[in-house]
């Protein structure tokens, strides 16, 4: 059992009681709620005459279904426009706000919420959406719940929950130059495994962790999910402090120190005690791409689709499953891959420094023959923030498409899609069959700038020789 | 389609039993992606196993005509994995599924089952498929399945089934609804609230 661990802290802080059962009531200290898995749990509030407990504690935007092309209502979709139209009505009936379309502020939910300061060290977040974890970046116990768990949120503010374990993943070392916090986390799902995780939150440290910007620990929070973590974190630091400072929901100067210093108080212990630890030498982690249907099937942009007796045994049945959706061989080298379509966008890899990344690559180059290439900006205010840079220029003088902030094809409830058995390099966090649109289509995951590399190339790229050649 | 979901204590599953083979269904396939998009949870029930259904052309269980109106689901091995889809278990209760009994359950399809008061019981492989074929040779019989007695029995039959305890115990006390539980701890979860310092602000 661990000891002393943020997630520990945090926790015992937010515990109401121990639930018939055994599970434990967790106060949620923020609720953050969307168009596809709220309008459900607020239908089940009023079939049982109840009300929303705490409306300012519960903050909404639309992302999965809005339009990146024209986002002018009424929605081309009709179901995507009732969606957003319950979402309206609900939210205005609980009084609840609504970070809208136009606002300045709309956006996908887990890049609106840490951008407004609404996400804090010590917090509990939940929001029907499994890459909640997200805001465990900021030292928050953060994590995705199911629609009749939101439900329960609403009406209680509260939720019934197991005790996780905790492991500690330990990043020694630095990241080397065009490896990014997508290659970091890709690369610690690889080798713990897609289900490594269940049970447990990821504690994310060391060295390599907390040099990391704000944005690029978002990233490694965001998939923590994939690797079958419930949450992970990462221990606030200097780094978090000033980041949320200043922001709009964030304590008022007078108030900063009492902040800081709870949020101290919150860090793991020096002696706390782990239920796991595992160990990384972050300057061994080269660029990493996914080849297969799982985000664990992960190689270093140097390897090649590996042989079934390579691999160990449970993982031989979905490594064939792969390979024939995929349709790629074993011994293929995963670089020079040709791809059709190129996305640059979603929670993961969706902000203002994403799009630096990956800017600085599309940079007085073009887009391939032949390839589709999209750029979709997080939220309003990281498209705001782009633009002022020009960044959306450089991209479209490349031949990317610019388009309005949204989930965009990161999963395809909107018209961005794949199409037939298209194959795309994507920075968002899933490559499951069909996940982007196209029951045949296929999806390779990468850090947002060796998406660009792929698309100025037509092919999965080393954006290492990029940036070297050009001494980006 | 029945209306009356679960309510309450419950300690009976009772009505016919519906057969569905194969290990590793997922909730992909109880209830595919495309129906997510959607504002309530109504249509659902017409919408389970959608593209199976298709594929097999009335040929499923849940288009057979003597097993309209079933509401006991005999499964078998880790069923209802993959994605944590609440729109499963309700897409199966909106259909008429009132219990189900199986080899083994993927663990958030189970928590999600229980939080809408529908029993899932586990039996062991051998047993699971004795049972099913019971079912199949007398698809007219009324089963019922006992969670006080962990059985399932017919007029003629009967089986040992088990059920884990914490769940056992909620279904049976009525104390299964997440919601009226988490609700009526009001006091405390106030003092919990007020003793956080960002819930003011820092103030
Ligand atoms: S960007 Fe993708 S993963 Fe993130 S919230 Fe939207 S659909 Fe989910």
């Amino acid at each position: 059992m661990s000891i002393g661990t943020l997630y520990d802290k945090v926790w015992d802080l937010h515990r109401v009681t121990d639930l018939p059962g055994g599970s434990t009531q967790l106060f949620v200290g923020l609720h953050l709620i969307h168009e596809v898995t709220s309008p459900q749990a607020f239908a089940a509030l009023e079939e049982k005459n109840l009300t929303v407990r705490c409306q300012e504690r519960t903050i909404a935007t639309v992302d999965h279904i809005v339009p990146t092309i024209s986002q002018k209502r009424p929605f081309s979709d009709p179901l995507a426009e009732e969606m957003l139209a319950t979402l309206e009505k609900n939210c205005k009936k609980h009084k609840i706000t609504l970070h809208g379309i136009g606002s300045g502020n709309q956006g996908v939910v887990h890049v609106m919420a840490p951008e407004l300061g609404l996400t804090q060290p010590g917090m509990t977040v939940a929001c029907g959406d499994s890459h909640t974890s997200t805001h465990g970046a900021f030292g928050a116990i953060a994590f995705g719940i199911g629609t009749s768990q939101v439900r329960d949120v609403l009406a209680s503010q509260s939720i019934a929950m197991n005790k996780l374990k905790v492991r500690r993943l330990w990043f020694d070392g630095q990241l080397n130059k065009g490896v990014y916090a997508k290659d970091l986390i890709l690369h610690a799902i690889r080798k713990l495994g897609v289900k490594g995780g269940v049970g447990f939150a990821y504690e994310f440290s060391g060295p390599a962790i907390h040099a990391l910007s704000m944005e690029e620990r978002m990233t490694i929070c965001n998939m923590a999910i994939e690797g079958g973590a419930r949450c992970g974190y990462i221990n606030p630091d200097e780094t978090t402090f000033s980041y949320l400072k200043g922001k709009p929901n964030a304590p008022d100067e007078k108030e900063w120190g009492k902040a800081i210093k709870w949020w101290e108080s919150l860090c793991t212990d020096k002696n706390a005690k782990f239920d796991d630890e595992v160990l990384f030498d972050a300057s061994q982690i080269t660029p990493t791409v996914t080849w297969g249907i799982t985000p664990g099937q992960g190689l270093s942009i140097n390897e090649s689709i590996p042989f079934p007796e390579s691999l160990q045994e449970s993982d031989r049945p979905i490594a064939k499953e792969a390979y024939s959706y995929m349709q790629l061989q074993p011994g293929t080298p995963i670089q020079g891959v040709e791809i059709d379509v190129c996305f640059i966008g979603s929670c993961t890899n969706g902000r203002l420094s994403d799009l630096q990344a990956a800017a600085q690559i599309a940079k007085g180059r073009k887009v391939a023959k032949g390839i589709k290439a999209f750029v979709v900006p997080g939220s309003e205010q990281v498209a705001k923030a782009a633009k002022d840079e020009g960044l959306d220029n450089i991209f479209v003088e490349a031949g990317f498409e610019w388009r309005e902030p949204g989930c965009s094809m990161c999963l395809a409830m909107n018209p961005d899609k794949l199409e037939g058995r298209q194959i795309s390099a994507s920075s968002s966090n899933r490559n499951f069959k069909g996940r982007q649109g196209s029951s045949s289509g296929r999806t390779l995951l990468m850090s947002p700038a060796m998406v660009a590399a792929a698309a100025i190339n037509g092919k999965v790229t080393d954006v290492r020789k990029i940036i070297n050649e050009n001494q980006l | 389609m029945k209306t009356n979901f679960p309510n309450g204590k419950i300690s009976k599953v009772t009505g016919k039993c519906i057969v569905l083979k194969g290990d590793d269904i997922d909730t992909d396939r109880i209830i595919p992606a495309r129906f997510l998009k959607c504002v309530n949870f109504n249509s659902l029930g017409e919408q389970v196993f959608a593209d199976d259904r298709i594929e097999l052309t009335g040929n499923h269980p849940f288009d057979k005509n003597h097993n309209q109106g079933a509401s006991i689901l005999i499964v078998n091995d880790n069923f209802g994995c993959g994605s944590s889809r609440e729109h499963a278990p309700q897409a199966l209760m909106r259909w008429g599924i009132r219990g189900i009994i199986g080899q083994s359950f993927a663990e958030i399809f189970y928590g999600n089952c229980l939080a809408l008061g529908i029993p899932c019981a586990i039996a062991p492989s051998s047993k699971i498929k004795t049972i099913q074929a019971s079912v199949e040779s007398n698809n007219k019989m009324n089963w019922i399945l006992d969670l006080q007695q962990k059985t399932i029995q017919s007029p003629k039959e009967s089986w040992s089934i088990s059920i884990e305890k914490g769940p056992l115990e909620m279904l049976l006390s009525g104390k299964w609804d997440a919601t009226s539980q988490l609700i009526a701890q009001e006091k405390k979860l106030t003092e919990v609230m007020y003793k956080l310092p960002y819930i003011k602000n820092f103030k």
